[in-house]
């Protein structure tokens, strides 16, 4: 099982630098439409085919996946410092915060969140550019993902609360912000991390369901969302096998993340 | 003796057989979305429509093929008064699908409930005038004159939309005079069409049509299902087919794939003209210039779209009509050109500079601007991004936005808080009268520039008075002569960027006779009452 941790990490890392390298390893830019090669299969000019502009697919995938890999993480820590602040607060304080911080975070968990999201980004300035309506997507998602997580914080501060660890702290003098961060924090940080390594998977799932829309990532820049939304037509896959390439990598990708979790997980 | 009996019994056993299998047989195809009425003169869904189109009776219909007015529960009819009056000889011996005679008193009965205010009929505001009412005289049984306060252009075509509906029939609008009546409806399911025993029309041979029994209409609303079930011979029809699918269905079944050539339908853009919108000033400048906006068209090459997102199944676009429509298209206008160089030039003409990539304007402003169009449109997002690349050969940077259709129905027609906007024409009226919203200055539809007190430009105000011209005339080579004009300043002026007219394509199945695609909605079944079934009914892939 470690081993499979292992290869699971080593897969990850493997495919975050990659899309780093994006510049470097990609054949043509991810924009660059080829008109005279529209739909065509895999060949040494396009190992993955082009897409119906005459897209490189290989150059769309690793600048896709640079997109959603960078960008997830980035919404999920987002979310998970929200959720620690408003979660962990509201438990640690207790009384009348706790039960105003959990209903707030209770009419939030109720929301349609997804309408909110489209809403959110109907409202936005049309001349965004790509890379800001890319930024705004995810952050969008990290600030409307956080009550799940701020549940389980403000659980996890209230055990913290009556644990007899904070209670020797108190009896021997430490108080204020520096009981928070001396033993709260610490404490309460590995239930975060494992929160925060479960998010990135949802808001990359998120981030393109939003892209099967057509609300996520704005053209040309590719991402995992609006490669998938090729295989909304059957038709498609069948007449061209390698546009399933992006759903295989976000698989990969997803498994592996699970591989991994559960060593964080059982590390809590 | 005998043999010959049995000779005898086994033809006319033949013969029965024969007629059976040519009246018998269930045709299926599917609605997008549900019906929202049945009442025909409340139908304003396609779907409705559809089942408007197959049960109901007009007094003048517009061939399909043809485009020209044939008879249909009016034997005949004449336009009278300038345009003011017009009077019908109706069918005799025609009864609607549960024995009521027809008779005038139905017509009249209908166009009272049509011009009623309390109806809100979507098909009576093109009867009911600005001022006065409609009357109509009844003389006789079969002889009715319907009379208008104000001479209305193109007058016949009004009678391809309305049903007549029975005055006397206790089952009110389900009394149809169609060739179908509706059987059965399970909503979220299904219509199911059968065919109206007392339908007036035959066949050269004398026989009563529809030949079809039972026309069943299901729900579906996803596109890649309805091909599926397609290619299994579950349904028998397609219309609207996307280019994509169409030539994957025209692979493995050639017979099944029918284009029909340029349709009515085309994609467009246009720019934000209005004054008091909220976008920058320089901007305003740059929308409301006509070198601009032709630079910009000059620079979009429709040929590639053509070819790359409508897979050769569509041509460049000219103006408001298309080929299609056979006598309101402006022969002599040609699609814009794609030359970049020239575009370049205009722009320079209006100051905009190329600098290191990037086009300025005179103030030194990039030129960039936003491209809205609705979500989940693939054709459009393709379309959109091709723009794109070919306005970035210019120096331009485009944003090309995907918004929820309400959203962008909100920008485009109250805040006007966009730049641009990609978004499809369809028409389904083939004369020019029915785009009167569209391009009087005044109108809502004057999408670029609405609502306008009076006409903010020079060829603004042209165009109404040729509009108004047209609409007040009926001679119709006078109107043409009026409407040619209107295409050729909405080509100098370009407010609407024409870019591509797209083929009707539809399938058909193999085992439907009889079919005959048009142009014109509802292109594959245009012909219901004349379809058949070969007996063995599927035609899925074998």
């Amino acid at each position: 099982m470690k081993r499979l941790r292992q290869l699971a990490l080593g897969v990850l890392l493997a495919v975050f630098v990659t899309s780093l390298l994006a510049d470097f390893i990609t054949p043509a830019s991810y924009a660059t439409q080829f008109r005279d090669s529209p739909n065509v299969g895999s060949s040494w000019k396009f190992p993955l085919g082009t897409d119906e502009l005459g897209r490189d697919r290989f150059s769309r995938l690793i600048y896709g996946t640079r997109v959603s890999l960078l960008l997830g993480p980035a919404a999920a820590l987002l979310s998970t410092l929200i959720a620690a602040m408003i979660g962990g607060a509201a438990g640690y304080i207790g009384g009348s915060t706790e039960q105003l911080a959990m209903s707030a975070t209770d009419l939030f968990l109720s929301l349609p969140w997804f309408f909110l999201l489209l809403m959110a980004r109907a409202m936005l300035p049309l001349n965004a550019g790509t890379w800001s309506s890319v930024i705004i997507t995810f952050a969008l998602l990290g600030l409307l993902g956080w009550p799940p997580t701020a549940r389980i914080a403000c659980a996890g501060a209230k055990s913290l609360r009556e644990s007899d660890v904070i209670l020797q702290a108190r009896a021997s003098g430490c108080h204020g912000l520096r009981l928070v961060m001396v033993h709260v924090v610490p404490n309460l940080a590995p239930t975060l991390f494992a929160q925060f390594w479960i998010l990135i998977p949802v808001f990359i799932i998120g981030e393109a369901n939003l892209g099967i829309l057509g609300l996520g990532v704005a053209e040309p820049l590719p991402s995992w969302g609006n490669l998938l939304r090729e295989l909304g037509d059957y038709t498609v896959i069948m007449s061209n096998p390698w546009s399933l390439a992006p759903a295989g990598l976000l698989l990969l990708v997803m498994s592996c993340f699970q591989i991994a979790l559960s060593r964080k997980e059982n590390s809590v | 003796m005998r043999r010959r009996l049995l000779f005898y019994l086994f033809l006319t056993w033949a013969v029965l057989c024969n007629t059976f299998a040519q009246s018998s047989g269930e045709l299926c195809f599917s609605l997008h979305a549900e019906p929202k009425t049945f009442n025909p003169l409340q139908a304003a869904d396609e779907a409705s429509e559809t089942v408007r189109y197959l049960t109901g009776g007009v007094l003048i219909r517009v061939n399909r093929k043809t485009q020209a007015f044939e008879p249909g529960l009016a034997v005949s009819w004449r336009v009278l008064d300038a345009g003011r009056k017009i009077s019908f000889e109706l069918r005799q011996g025609v009864s609607f699908s549960d024995g009521t005679p027809f008779s005038a008193e139905d017509v009249a009965f209908t166009m009272r409930a049509l011009t009623d205010p309390g109806l809100h009929s979507p098909v009576g505001d093109s009867f009911r005038p600005a001022s006065g009412s409609v009357s109509t005289t009844v003389s006789g049984t079969h002889r009715i004159t319907i009379s208008f306060p104000a001479p209305v252009a193109g007058l016949e075509r009004l009678f391809d939309q309305l049903i007549i509906e029975s005055s006397k029939s206790p089952q009110k609008e389900k009394a149809v005079l169609g060739p179908f009546c509706v059987a059965d409806y399970k909503p979220g399911s299904y219509v199911l069409l059968r065919r109206n025993p007392y339908y007036w029309k035959r066949d050269d041979s004398g026989r009563q049509l529809p030949y079809l029994e039972y026309m069943r209409l299901d729900t579906q609303q996803s596109r890649e299902t309805e091909m599926l079930r397609f290619r299994r011979g579950e349904i028998h029809l397609i219309n609207n087919l996307d280019p994509g699918m169409f030539d994957r269905l025209a692979a493995v079944s050639p017979a099944s794939a029918r284009d029909a050539g340029p349709s009515l339908e085309s994609e467009m853009m246009w720019f934000n003209q209005v004054p008091t919108s909220p976008l920058a000033g320089y901007k305003k400048i740059w929308f409301r210039s006509q070198n601009f906006r032709l630079a910009i068209s000059e620079a979009i090459n429709r040929n590639d779209i053509v070819r790359v997102v409508y897979h050769g199944h569509g041509s460049p676009a000219v103006g408001p009509f298309s080929p299609a429509n056979r006598f309101w298209f402006n022969q002599s206008l040609k699609p814009p050109p794609f030359d970049p160089q020239a575009a370049l030039r205009r722009l320079n003409q209006d100051g905009f500079r190329k600098e290191g990539g990037s086009l300025k304007d005179r103030d030194g402003h990039p030129v960039e601007f936003s491209l809205i169009t609705n979500a989940g449109n693939k054709t459009r997002e393709r379309i959109a991004a091709m723009v794109q690349q070919d306005l970035s050969q210019l120096g331009i940077r485009l944003n090309v936005v995907t918004l929820d259709f309400a959203s962008l129905i909100e920008r485009i027609s109250q805040t006007f808080d966009y730049e641009a906007c990609l978004l499809g024409l369809v028409n389904v009226d083939l004369d020019p009268d029915a785009q009167m919203n569209v391009w009087l200055s005044s109108a809502d539809q004057h999408i670029w520039n609405p609502h306008q007190k009076s006409p903010e430009t020079a060829w603004e105000a042209e165009m109404d008075r040729l509009m108004q011209g047209q609409a007040t005339t009926i001679d119709p080579n006078v109107r043409k002569a009026y409407f040619d004009k209107v295409q050729e300043i909405v080509w100098q002026q370009a407010p609407f960027l024409y870019l591509v007219t797209r083929n009707a394509l539809t399938a058909i199945s193999p085992s439907v006779q009889n079919a005959d695609p048009g142009v014109l909605w509802p292109q594959a079944f245009w012909n219901a009452e004349r379809l058949r079934l070969t007996s063995d009914g599927a035609g899925g892939e074998k």
